[in-house]
């Protein structure tokens, strides 16, 4: 049990911040206890409160326990590798598949154009079968005019 | 390191990191979801652990950055909200418990210290830090640690005496 004039001393060093750790406990252990003197009274709020403030406690660690796991990190050098060679076989691959259809694309075309054409063809072909028709007509009137 | 190891590794200290970023932060939530930050930051380096001297020290430091990190970012303005919320909530508490009151009146003096002298009373008064582990971790001489904490210890008084005054007054 420290005296009222100990504790007047301490409480001095305590404010210059020249306490020890051990003088700090006996201030807080002096605080702790009901008969304090009135005129130390004052200080008591302080010191009842760091008593206090130690035992506040950190309760949500209990989550802490699932999500906590080795935390495994994408390692973009190996994504980097993997998207480079999944191009160049798109490229490699994928390239002759696109000239096929390209190709067909191109046949596709020639074909419809020249089917086009040949009915273009057919059609004035009909037309001129018609004319030398008519000119068959003008060789009969020939005829009767000679006889 | 096994998850097991890892956690009684961290439980003598884990309360330490929480009361120091709640001295910093204000809001228990806020200081809830930074202690989870830095115990999930230490876990990430898991393997480094064993070329730091003192986990301990180590987890405080980072607690502290983190904590002055968030102050300063944005998020510090809706920290603030948090804050008046916190405060009227003890205002009516005051009312209702006459002894209890200069207790918390303590609590609401040491937020509205600056930050350094905050980190230094939380450090020393409350977790039995020495000056030399308190200069280490806040990056400070240890003569300026003396000067700090005994600003804040006067300044901590004297806005306990004025609150007294108001009240006889």
């Amino acid at each position: 049990m420290e005296s009222d004039k100990n504790i007047e001393k301490l409480i001095e060093k305590y404010l210059e911040a020249t306490t020890s750790l051990a003088e700090d406990e006996k201030l807080r252990a002096y605080f702790n206890q009901e008969s304090v003197a009135t005129h130390l009274e004052q200080y008591q709020p302080i010191f009842n409160y760091f008593s206090k403030a130690k035992e506040e406690q950190f309760t949500k660690l209990s989550t802490l326990s699932e999500p906590v796991k080795p935390s495994r990190k994408l390692n973009f050098r190996w994504v980097s590798v993997a998207a480079a060679v999944v191009l160049t076989f798109g490229l490699y691959f994928g390239n002759g598949a696109y000239q096929d259809y390209q190709e067909q694309k191109q046949a596709r075309l020639a074909y419809e154009q020249t089917k086009e054409a040949l009915n273009l063809l057919a059609k004035n072909f009909g037309k001129g079968t018609q004319k030398v028709a008519l000119l068959g007509e003008f060789e009969i009137a020939k005829q009767k005019v000679l006889q | 390191m096994q998850q097991k190891e890892f956690l009684n590794l961290v439980m003598p200290f884990k309360d330490k990191l929480f009361r120091l970023a709640k001295r910093l932060l204000v809001s228990r939530e806020e200081a809830e979801d930074a202690t989870q930050e830095v115990l999930l930051k230490l876990w990430s380096k898991n393997e480094a652990m064993g070329q730091y001297k003192s986990i301990e020290a180590f987890a405080m430091t980072m607690t502290k950055n983190f904590c002055l990190d968030r102050l300063k970012s944005k998020q510090a303005s809706n920290l603030k909200l948090v804050h008046s919320n916190y405060q009227d909530e003890r205002t009516s508490l005051q009312k209702q418990l006459e002894t209890e009151d200069s207790v918390n009146w303590v609590e609401r003096i040491m937020d509205e210290l600056p930050e350094q002298q905050k980190m230094v009373l939380q450090l020393r008064d409350v977790e039995d830090y020495d000056f030399e582990e308190i200069s280490e971790l806040l990056d400070m001489k240890p003569t300026a640690v003396r000067v700090t904490l005994s600003r804040a210890r006067k300044t901590v008084r004297e806005r306990l005496m004025q609150k007294h005054n108001y009240g006889i007054g």
